[in-house]
């Protein structure tokens, strides 16, 4: 069966918010940057810096995560561009407490959370300073420090394991909330389904957010609803859903505190749809212009959140052309840094490999561990040779 | 000691855990007022409340994701799967997430949960209430595998199971849930994961079975005893992390091996057993391997006494290891 009668117009003239659906769409920032008094959310020239500062970091280290990629120096990246506004807004409404179990494209979180971005790196090459121990791909990192959980690359199991902390959260009486992520192609799968009915019956503390970025690698958003729009679904399990122009961090901040005030205080689940566009590929490995026009993608970079809130700044006199030259030039200094102190670092050892299977190894990993570090000592000794 | 079913034992074993620890919560499907479709969980949710011992929405895959959101929050879930043919919404959640959540996150993170589910034939059940799923769960790194076979071992292995810091796939066999009774011992009995026992000495050859098998190879045992055969029957007990040592040492003292399962017969955990004595102790074999098990079929509703291993078969699999 074709989609294309059904094909919207995904580029941002369609309405304000270019996307189909007539339920209304939270927006904040207007096209020249200024905000009526009565929406501004009354965020503090220090809030808002770093705001401001966590998308100019996200946006310059994803840039350098995608030059390492074509000189071969990293495996893969998942850019997020475009969609900074979209995550970090709304992770910026929680407290510190609360928990997080993110997607893949939310790379301006633990930032914003203060992991630091060597870290990050780390992890992109897999080097023995990665907390990850160089077990998965870039991207796929975990900051207990930030309460934010291990990524992994199904979609969408994290949406029903965000509903199961936050039930957890509520059974020892602790008023955290847990804020889980996913995109338009996440609300096709069990999970979402699954995760909905289950905060809904239980009225757990979880804000789910939708990132509508229109896009699942290749396939369009017609291809994968026949609802009107995403944050209609929630209406179906019994809790509100929202739509906020993802691209305007202000009313997205606005609408997520909302949410998880609500869930803090035991009103139950809140799903947000983040309108936004991804305006990369999917990752380093996709080529959106097989599939996609190049006059769509440049009327959202008409609305490139970074822009758009900078924009906001300069109107409000709260950043120069000085700072926003400052903060861009730290972004790269610490992007760079981090990159040459990751490249130095080294392999994480073969025998880590057969850690942290188990809390203590099986005897049959301690076997294979042992007679393949054999194998090393008999070529070159102590941990042996083995080219990666 | 007490007289208990094997469902008994394990109810037992919950009620011990949730006494002791706090973080434990029982849930699933009709698990709390019904107190469970095989009434394993009778009487917990009066027990302890609908905070402890709850009923979920028919969602394996919703059950098995929320259970592990609740173990990296800090809790010890113990979620049932009504029936583990009906698990596979779910096997998502267990192999993508639960089974590599430490790995993946350096440790950062982990899954203490024990999935509880009823499995294998015996009940007439057909191909949905039948199925030995088993080495779906042996083949997935960073699961645990756990077959109790006496009410003792239920209590115990279960108790051990939930104070384990990974995730437990704790496979009950049904048929012998209510057939099979034993002493218990009262409150605190914990069952180290990664010991098998011997379930019956012998001399002439070894068997390893797990589940409602011991009941049929004993059976077995008792047949071959009258034509002078001595049949050693080791029961693993826990299939992940697996006690190769008793099984070796076995194999070692009666120079033949026969493994017997419920599951198809091809890339069934027999097998395994079956390669790991080939490599490790085929000097001391004065016979074949020899697999008695399921057939490569689907579990077959009106066949089922024909399809599971029966005494007749486990009989006849043991004599191939003496002529050949």
């Amino acid at each position: 069966m074709t989609t294309n009668d059904r094909k919207t117009d995904r580029s941002t003239k369609a309405n304000s918010s270019g996307t189909r659906g007539s339920s209304p769409v939270l927006s904040v920032i207007d096209a020249t940057g200024k905000v009526s008094r009565s929406r501004d959310p009354s965020l503090s020239k220090e809030e808002l810096l770093k705001l401001y500062a966590t998308i100019v970091r996200t946006r310059v280290m994803e840039e350098r995560a995608l030059n390492l990629q074509r000189q071969g120096r990293i495996g893969f990246y998942v850019p997020c561009s475009g969609q900074e506004a979209s995550h970090i807004g709304t992770a910026a409404a929680l407290r510190d407490e609360d928990w997080i179990f993110p997607a893949y494209r939310q790379a301006g979180i633990p930032l914003l959370r203060n992991v630091p971005m060597q870290q990050i790196i780390d992890e992109w090459y897999g080097n023995d300073g990665d907390i990850c121990k160089g077990r998965q791909m870039p991207v796929h990192y975990s900051f207990r420090q930030a309460r934010l959980v291990s990524i992994s690359s199904p979609i969408s199991t994290q949406l029903t394991q965000a509903v199961g902390a936050a039930m957890a959260a509520r059974y020892l009486d602790e008023d955290s909330v847990v804020l889980s992520y996913c995109g338009d192609g996440g609300t096709s799968e069990n999970d979402f389904h699954a995760a909905l009915n289950f905060a809904g019956v239980y009225k757990a503390p979880v804000v789910f957010v939708c990132e509508n970025n229109h896009w699942a690698i290749s396939t369009p958003l017609e291809c994968q609803t026949a609802s009107e729009t995403m944050a209609i679904k929630a209406e179906a399990y019994g809790f509100p859903g929202v739509r906020v122009d993802g691209n305007d961090i202000l009313a997205v901040y606005q609408v997520a505190k909302e949410a998880i005030e609500r869930a803090r205080k035991g009103k139950g689940p809140t799903l947000i749809e983040t309108l936004t566009y991804r305006m990369g590929p999917h990752s380093s490995s996709d080529d959106p212009t097989r599939y996609r026009e190049a006059n769509e993608v440049e009327s959202w970079r008409q609305r490139d959140p970074l822009d758009l809130f900078r924009k906001y700044l300069k109107g409000k006199r709260l950043l120069t052309q000085a700072i926003d030259d400052e903060i861009h030039n730290a972004a790269r200094e610490e992007v760079n840094e981090a990159v040459k102190q990751a490249e130095d670092k080294a392999t994480p050892s073969v025998s880590s490999m057969f850690e942290d299977v188990y809390r203590d190894p099986t005897p049959q990993l301690l076997e294979q561990r042992d007679d393949l570090l054999s194998l090393g000592e008999a070529s070159a000794g102590s941990e042996g040779f083995f080219p990666l | 000691m007490t007289p208990m079913t094997l469902l008994e034992g394990i109810r037992d074993g919950l009620i011990t855990e949730m006494n002791g620890d706090d973080r434990v919560l029982v849930f699933g499907e009709d698990v709390g007022r019904n107190g469970g479709v095989f009434r394993t969980t009778d009487g917990l949710q009066e027990m302890f409340g609908e905070k402890r011992c709850f009923d979920t929405p028919l969602s394996e895959c919703g059950i098995i994701g929320a259970a592990i959101g609740m173990a990296v929050y800090g809790l010890r879930p113990v979620p049932e799967i009504q029936f583990q043919d009906f698990i596979f919404p779910a096997f998502d959640q267990i192999v993508s997430e639960a089974a590599k959540m430490r790995y993946r996150s350096g440790g950062e993170f982990t899954v203490p949960m024990v999935i509880r589910t009823p499995y294998g034939g015996g009940i007439r059940g057909g191909h949905y209430h039948s199925q030995s799923g088993e080495v779906h769960f042996t083949h997935t790194p960073g699961l645990k595998v756990v077959v109790p076979s006496t009410p003792a071992d239920a209590k115990g292995l279960l108790i051990s199971s939930i104070r384990d810091d990974d995730p437990v796939m704790f496979l009950e066999p049904k048929k012998i849930y209510r057939t099979l009774k034993g002493e218990v011992p009262e409150g605190e009995h914990a069952v180290p994961l990664g010991v098998g026992r011997i379930a019956r000495e012998g001399t002439d050859c070894t068997v390893v079975a797990w589940g409602a098998m011991i009941e049929i190879c004993e059976k077995a045992a008792e047949e071959l005893q009258k034509s002078g055969k001595s049949i050693e029957i080791v029961d693993p007990r826990t299939l992940v992390p697996l006690d190769e040592k008793i099984i070796l040492d076995s194999v070692k003292k009666t120079g033949r091996l026969v493994t017997v399962y419920e599951a198809p017969r091809t890339s069934g955990f027999g097998g395994e057993i079956a390669a790991i004595v080939a490599e490790k102790a085929i000097e001391y074999l004065e016979g074949p391997i020899v697999r008695v098990a399921g057939f490569d079929t689907p579990f077959p509703y009106a066949l089922e006494g024909i399809y599971m291993p029966d005494v007749r078969r486990v009989v006849r699999g043991i004599e191939k290891t003496f002529t050949w």
